[in-house]
């Protein structure tokens, strides 16, 4: 094992899930027009409702459609984290995640890599909603679209680590459906993305303090502060612990010693 | 297969040597014992089969040399390197054929084959050769550009057996390869097969519950209820059971019935 098979192994990994994104259109306009159905219908009827008072990042009011922007964003990224948790299950029920587990290179760097994958496939998606939200009249400071870059990562990360380590507990492709509906939506609910915090603290104190909890309110706060070019550092520390955390215990759920198919009894002839 | 050339880079020096050895290894699915105290090995340039019905403990066995589980007890040495001490880096001589395919069915053959040969280290001029290579041997290459999806059960064990050769391996462990296939092929893949290790200089472990893909020249496991119950060439194994054919003796030592096809 050399530098340069680490590198051409990591770019194969790559490729590959580039190559599966083009290859499922569906899935690409799945993954942008759920985000704009809530930009241009939800948060158009709300924006007369509500009105955003000045909190951090924002030096002004704000519109609530400009608001809900990098919780938008961040949904993107919480959706194609479960996406590509159900793509590893059906890796895995399709035999090809064993090519993968295969390869002579550590498993934790495999799966690093796996996750990377997904999260820059992800990318894609979040920058066309991006532009499509700018001729709409969400503006952002121009270097904020580079700005939240490494925050996007990070946030990816974070989400498909748990989107990993939830696809390591799932024995069949058919149980994803629950999972979804017990992770995706409490996750985007109970947090920053629709409502500010202190909103919802008027609201309920206990629904306030679930979100607090909630490691998703975090990657938001990150994306929004990055798209004003500040750093949350709250956030910042939440979302790489989280990061970690996750990944760290997907590792474990994926090492051979416990096994993916450790839990299959009779494996077989 | 049109013919065995795949190159395998296998010195004839180093024939007969052990590619494989499984020391004592033991293996339970919670409380139901899979394999109990097997003890082998699979030399260079020999084609071993590991004939067991179903349910012998043949793909727990093959789980447990490709790494995917780990058994707790026994040890399983790869070209002189330990499994267990070593970790994924001690398969890099391994190439492998899982009896449910494992391709990518939404990616054509050859993209396929170059995710395979990342995954190896192979940079992209090597393996633009060694598939072409792989392809033309098994008779492929005009379905190269071809989905998976779109490929008979044939030829998508062809694209396996392709895989599993591209970055020259020195074991080659195959996992039941022809269920499902029709009696030609069957019989290609297995001549192919037994070329590639008597004349191309592979190691082979090939499971099987089909007596017919055996040869009297073969070295013989003979897998029951997770035990090894004989293990040799195969003409002595008929020999030591008294049998006169290796479906006699399977179904001696085994108590099942003889499978042809």
């Amino acid at each position: 094992m050399t530098g340069r098979h680490y590198a051409i192994a990591f770019g194969g990994i790559v490729w590959r899930e580039l190559l599966r994104f083009v290859q499922q259109r569906e899935r690409f306009f799945a993954s942008l027009v759920r985000p704009l159905v809530w930009l241009l219908i939800f948060a158009a009827g709300f924006r007369a409702a509500l009105g955003i008072s000045i909190i951090p990042p924002y030096e002004t009011y704000i519109t609530y459609d400009v608001y809900i922007t990098p919780g938008l964003l961040a949904m993107i990224q919480l959706f194609n984290g479960m996406q590509n948790s159900l793509s590893m299950v059906y890796d895995r029920e399709m035999g090809s995640m064993r090519v993968l587990m295969m390869a002579p290179l550590p498993r934790g760097f495999l799966l690093l890599s796996r996750l990377f994958a997904g999260v820059a496939v992800s990318l894609v998606p979040v920058y066309v909603f991006l532009v499509v939200a700018y001729f709409f009249g969400i503006e952002l400071p121009p270097l904020g679209y580079v700005a939240v870059l490494p925050a996007l990562l990070l946030t990816g990360m974070m989400l498909g680590a748990l989107g990993m380590l939830l696809s390591s507990t799932i024995k069949q492709l058919e149980n994803f459906a629950g999972i979804m509906n017990f992770v995706i939506f409490p996750m985007f609910f109970a947090s920053s993305a629709l409502y500010p915090l202190w909103k919802i603290q008027e609201s309920s104190l206990i629904l306030y303090q679930i979100c607090n909890l909630n490691p998703f309110t975090y990657a938001v706060e990150l994306i929004r502060f990055a798209l004003y070019l500040e750093i949350n550092w709250t956030a910042l520390l939440v979302v790489a612990g989280t990061f970690v955390m996750f990944l760290a215990a997907a590792i474990i759920a994926y090492d051979p010693a416990r096994g993916i198919q450790a839990r299959k009894a009779g494996a077989g002839g | 297969m049109a013919n065995s050339s795949i190159g395998t880079g296998i010195e004839p020096v180093s024939r007969g040597q052990e590619a494989l050895v499984v020391r004592d290894l033991s293996y339970a699915y919670g409380k139901k014992p899979a394999l109990d105290d097997v003890s082998f090995a699979v030399k260079r340039g020999r084609f071993t089969a590991l004939l067991g019905p179903n349910g012998a403990g043949k793909s727990t066995l093959f789980s447990l040399i490709t790494r995917l589980i780990v058994a707790p007890r026994g040890a399983i040495v790869v070209e002189g390197q330990e499994l267990n001490k070593v970790g994924n880096r001690a398969l890099a001589p391994l190439g492998v054929v899982f009896q449910q395919p494992a391709l990518d069915l939404d990616l054509n053959v050859r993209q396929n084959l170059h995710y395979f040969a990342a995954l190896q280290g192979l940079p992209r001029s090597v393996a633009d050769a060694r598939i072409a290579e792989a392809l033309a041997t098994l008779d492929m290459a005009e379905r190269q550009d071809e989905k998976v999806r779109a490929l008979n059960g044939g030829h998508r064990r062809r694209v396996e057996i392709a895989r599993a050769v591209l970055h020259r391996p020195s074991l080659l462990l195959l996992d039941e390869p022809t269920v499902g296939l029709d009696v030609p092929t069957r019989a290609s893949i297995v001549k192919g097969i037994h070329d590639l290790a008597i004349n191309g200089g592979l190691a082979v472990l090939w499971a099987t519950h089909l007596i017919d893909e055996i040869e009297p020249d073969d070295d013989l496991i003979v897998l029951h209820r997770g035990r090894i119950v004989d293990y040799g060439q195969t003409h002595e194994v008929v020999q030591r059971s008294g049998a006169e054919s290796l479906g006699e003796a399977f179904e001696k030592l085994t108590g099942h019935e003889r499978q042809a096809a």
